[in-house]
C-alpha cells in the first residue's frame, strides 16, 4: 500500500575522473571524516547506491567512475540505460583541473544526452576543491567558471555551488539539491512558519537524520537579522562531527549514534534539538525567557505527535500533510 | 595512553620556605643579571648584537618579580623540532593539528599571554637557544615561573635532549627550586604501544639516574605521553595547570561530592578557551568521557558564536539564569551536561607566587551521566550545580593565605 507513493529518484553523480564525486557521496551520506576519504579508490563503471531521506523519499544515486573510457560508454552504448528517468544530475567540476576546456566539452555532451532522455532533470553543477583556492580569489573564481558551465549548459536551468570536502560549503551545496527533491515541501513549510509564529521562535531548522542536511527552515523577522549567513551549514557541520566524536566513544559506529534530545539555554538564546518524525530532526531557536521556552518544547512534542497522527491518515506522500485546524489545535492545548 | 603519569615524584613540602629564602639570598650573587629590557631586546632581535641596557630598568626589575604584574609562566623547551610551538598552537590556539606541519621554526622566544580563567603566559622557546649563556638572565627566564615543559621527541634519537634536560633541570634546581618540571615525551602517536611504554620507561630512568647521582632524589620531575593528534597532550596540560592551582584538592573534594550524589561517570571542571580542565573527579582518567566532553564544549561554542549576535530588536521572553546551561541525551542514554561558572568574578592567588588571577568566567563544569533516569531528574542535577558553582565561588574567594577550606557541597541533595 505504500509502496504506491514511495518515490525512488534517480540522482546521478558525474564529473572527470579525481573531481572528488565518491568522496562527497562518502562524507554525506556514509558518515565518512573528510580526512578518511584518501582511503577511496577510483570508482569502476557506476557504483549504486540507496539512500533513504526523509520518509518516503528514496534517492538512487548512480555514482559514475568518471574516467574518460567509461564517459565514452556512458555516453554510446549505456547512453538510453544511464540517462533515463533522472531526476537529479550532479555534475562535479575540479576547480584545480588544467583542461578546461575538455572538461567542459565533457559536460556538454552529457547534457546533451540528458536533453535527450530526461528533459526535466535538474542540473546541478558543483565547482569543487576551492579549499585550494585562496580564500580572495574564491568568489570571483567561482563566478566566471559558474558563468561559463551556464552557457555550456544547453537550455537546463542550472544551480551551481562552490565546494570544498573540508568547510561546511559541501553541506551547503547537497542541502541545496536535496531541498528540490522533497515532496510537499510547500506544505511542510507552511506548517513550520504557522508553528514557529506560534511558539516565537526565532528560527526553525528541520534537518534530515541521518546526513544532518537542512531540509527546510523558517525564519521569523527578527531572525533574519542574524548576520551568519551560513549558519545552516555549520550547524550540520558541527552536530555531524560530535555524532561522529559521541560514536567513536560510545563504540558504535557513526550511522547509529545520534542524539536523542539537545537543549541548551544562554542568556542570549534558547536551542532545542530533538527528533521530530523518523528522519528528521528540529531545531528550535527561541529567545531567552525560561517559561517560554519550556512552552516552546512542549508545543513542539505536541506538534509531533499531530504530524504523527496525520501521517498515519496518510495524508501524501513523502511527508504527511497534517490539517492546518488540528495543528492549532494542538498548539493552543499546549501554550494554555 | 589513558593515564599518562606513571612516574610521579612527590614535591617536597616541608622544608620549602626556609629553602626558597635560601635561594633568594643567593640568587642576588648571580654573576650574570640582566635586565628584563635587555632579555627581551635579545629575544626579540636575536643576531642583532646590540646589547645596551638602561640601569635604571635593572635596579627596577628586582622587586619587581614578585609584583602583581608579573603572570605565571610555562615555559616550553626542548630541542628544536621536538613539536613545542605545535603543541602551544594546538592547545592555545585551536590550530587543527594536521596544519602544524606548516609551522615555521621558532627563531626567538615566543611570549604568549593566555587570557583565561586565569592569565598566565606561555614562552615558546627556540630549541637552538642557549638560555644558559651569560647573555641571557636566568631570573627573568625563571623568575616568575609556574612550570617548565620539556619536549622530547619520542621518535627521535632523544638522548641528546634527555642529557640537556638534565642540565636544566640541574641549574634549576639549583636556583628555583619550586619549579615544577614536566616532561613531554611527545609524537608517540607513531609508537607502537609497546614501544612506547619501553621508550617512556627509558627515559624516567635515564633522567632520574642523572639526578640522583648528582643528589636530587626527590626532584619534582613528571612525565607525560602526548600527541597533538588525539587529546593526550589537552589532559597532559591540564596535569600541569592543575599543579599550579592552590586549591586543587578542595575543588577535587567538592566536585567528588557533586558527583557522588548526583550520579555523575566523571567530571570535569574546564576551562572553556584552552579546553584544559582544572578540576575533575578523583574516578580515574576516562580518555572516552574527557574526549565527548571536550568536545561537546566545542559544540556549545561553536552553536553560540552562531547565534549570540546583538540587536536591539532581540527581545527576551521571559526571566532566565545568567549562566548557559546545557545537555544532550545520545542514542544510548548517556547523557552530557554542562553547566558555565560566572557568577562572581573571582580571585585566585597563585602557587607562591602572590598574584591574583581573576575571572573565572571562562569555567564550565561538564559531567557525563550514564543513568538512563538522569534526564528525567534533570531539575535535581542543575539544583545541584548551582550548589556546586556556590560552593566554588566560595573556595575562590577566600584568600591562599586563610587557608581553611571551606567545608561546602555537603548541602548537595542526593538523587535517589
Amino acid at each position: 500500500m505504500m509502496d504506491a507513493r514511495k518515490k525512488k529518484r534517480k540522482v546521478l553523480l558525474m564529473g572527470k575522473s579525481g573531481s572528488g564525486k565518491s568522496s562527497m557521496r562518502s562524507i554525506i551520506f556514509s558518515n565518512y571524516v573528510a580526512k578518511d576519504v584518501r582511503r577511496l579508490g577510483a570508482t569502476i563503471d557506476v557504483e549504486h547506491s540507496h539512500v533513504k531521506f526523509m520518509g518516503n523519499l528514496t534517492l538512487n544515486l548512480w555514482d559514475c567512475g568518471g574516467q574518460d573510457a567509461f564517459m565514452e560508454t556512458y555516453l554510446a552504448s549505456q547512453r538510453g540505460n544511464i540517462f533515463s528517468d533522472v531526476a537529479v544530475l550532479i555534475y562535479v567540476f575540479d576547480i584545480e583541473s588544467r583542461e578546461v576546456d575538455r572538461d567542459l566539452d565533457t559536460y556538454h555532451a552529457i547534457i546533451e544526452a540528458l536533453r535527450e532522455f530526461s528533459p526535466n532533470a535538474y542540473v546541478f553543477c558543483l565547482v569543487h576543491k576551492m579549499d585550494l583556492i585562496q580564500a580572495e580569489h574564491r568568489q570571483r573564481i567561482y563566478e566566471e567558471r559558474s558563468a561559463v558551465i551556464r552557457s555550456r549548459s544547453a537550455g537546463f536551468y542550472v544551480d551551481t555551488f562552490a565546494s570544498s570536502i573540508w568547510d561546511q560549503s559541501l553541506y551547503k551545496a547537497w542541502a541545496g539539491i536535496v531541498h528540490k527533491l522533497i515532496p510537499n515541501l510547500v506544505v511542510i513549510e507552511r506548517f513550520l512558519t504557522a508553528f514557529a509564529k506560534k511558539i516565537n521562535a526565532e528560527e526553525v531548522i528541520l534537518f534530515e537524520r541521518s546526513t544532518f542536511l537542512t531540509v527546510t527552515s523558517v525564519t521569523s523577522e527578527v531572525g533574519e537579522l542574524n548576520p551568519i549567513y551560513d549558519r545552516h551549514e555549520r550547524l550540520s557541520n558541527i552536530m555531524k562531527a560530535f555524532k561522529h566524536c559521541a560514536a567513536r566513544n560510545t563504540l558504535t559506529t557513526p550511522a547509529s549514534a545520534g542524539f536523542v534530545v539537545m537543549h541548551t539555554k544562554t542568556p542570549q538564546f534558547n536551542i532545542f534539538l530533538g527528533r521530530f518524525t523518523d528522519n528528521t530532526y528540529i531545531f528550535l531557536v527561541v529567545p531567552p525567557g525560561e517559561a517560554s521556552y519550556n512552552c516552546a518544547v512542549l508545543n513542539t512534542m505536541l506538534a509531533r505527535e499531530g504530524f504523527s497522527k496525520a501521517a498515519a491518515g496518510g495524508g501524501g506522500d513523502g511527508f504527511p500533510l497534517p490539517p492546518p485546524e488540528s495543528l492549532d489545535d494542538s498548539n493552543g492545548n499546549g501554550t494554555a | 595512553m589513558s593515564d599518562s603519569p606513571v612516574a610521579r615524584v612527590s614535591r617536597p613540602h616541608g622544608p620549602f620556605i626556609g629553602r626558597e629564602f635560601k635561594f633568594w639570598k643567593r640568587r642576588r650573587q648571580l654573576p650574570f643579571r640582566k635586565s628584563e629590557a635587555e632579555l627581551s631586546l635579545l629575544g626579540n632581535l636575536q643576531g642583532n648584537n646590540q646589547v645596551a641596557a638602561p640601569t635604571q630598568a635593572k635596579s627596577a626589575s628586582v622587586p619587581n618579580t614578585k609584583g602583581p604584574d608579573v603572570k605565571p609562566r610555562l615555559l616550553l623547551m626542548g630541542l628544536r623540532r621536538s613539536g613545542k610551538s605545535s603543541i602551544a598552537s594546538v592547545v592555545f590556539h585551536k590550530m587543527p593539528p594536521n596544519e602544524t606541519l606548516f609551522l615555521e621554526s621558532t627563531t626567538r622566544i615566543q611570549k604568549d599571554s593566555i587570557h583565561s580563567f586565569m592569565d598566565f603566559q606561555v614562552w615558546d622557546f627556540p630549541g637552538q637557544l642557549e638560555y644558559f649563556e651569560s647573555a641571557f638572565d636566568l631570573e627573568d627566564i625563571f623568575g616568575s615561573l609556574g612550570a617548565l615543559v620539556w619536549v622530547i621527541d619520542a621518535q627521535d634519537d632523544y638522548l641528546d635532549s634527555v642529557a640537556r634536560l638534565n642540565r636544566t633541570i640541574l641549574t634549576v634546581q639549583q636556583f628555583y627550586p619550586g619549579i615544577n618540571i614536566e616532561v613531554f615525551i611527545h609524537k608517540v602517536d607513531g609508537l607502537s604501544d609497546e614501544y612506547r611504554t619501553d621508550t617512556f620507561q627509558d627515559i624516567v630512568q635515564r633522567i632520574s639516574d642523572e639526578l640522583s647521582d648528582a643528589g636530587y632524589e626527590n626532584a619534582p620531575v613528571h612525565y607525560y605521553l602526548t600527541s597533538i593528534y588525539d587529546y593526550s597532550v589537552f589532559e597532559a596540560f591540564s596535569k600541569v595547570i592543575q599543579k599550579l592551582i592552590p586549591n586543587l584538592s578542595t575543588l577535587e573534594n567538592l566536585i567528588n561530592t557533586l558527583a557522588n550524589n548526583c550520579g555523575f561517570e566523571k567530571t570535569y571542571l574546564f576551562d572553556v578557551l584552552s579546553k584544559i580542565y582544572i578540576a575533575s573527579d578523583t574516578r580515574p582518567v576516562d580518555m572516552a568521557c574527557y574526549e565527548m566532553c571536550s568536545d561537546y564544549i566545542d559544540v556549545i561554542v561553536d552553536i553560540s558564536e552562531l547565534y549570540s549576535w546583538d540587536h536591539p530588536s532581540r527581545k527576551r521572553l521571559g526571566e532566565q539564569i545568567q549562566e548557559a546551561e546545557s545537555h544532550v541525551v545520545l542514542h544510548d542514554q548517556t547523557m552530557i551536561h554542562l553547566m558555565e561558572m560566572n557568577k562572581y568574578v573571582i580571585c585566585l592567588p597563585m602557587h607562591s607566587l602572590n598574584i591574583l588571577i581573576e575571572n573565572c568566567r571562562y569555567l564550565c563544569l561538564v559531567s557525563v551521566i550514564r543513568n538512563p533516569e538522569a534526564k528525567d531528574k534533570r531539575g535535581l542535577i542543575d539544583m545541584n550545580c548551582r550548589t556546586f558553582q556556590d560552593a566554588l565561588n566560595e573556595v575562590f574567594s577566600r584568600s591562599w593565605e586563610e587557608g581553611s577550606a571551606p567545608q561546602d557541597g555537603g548541602s548537595t541533595a542526593e538523587i535517589k
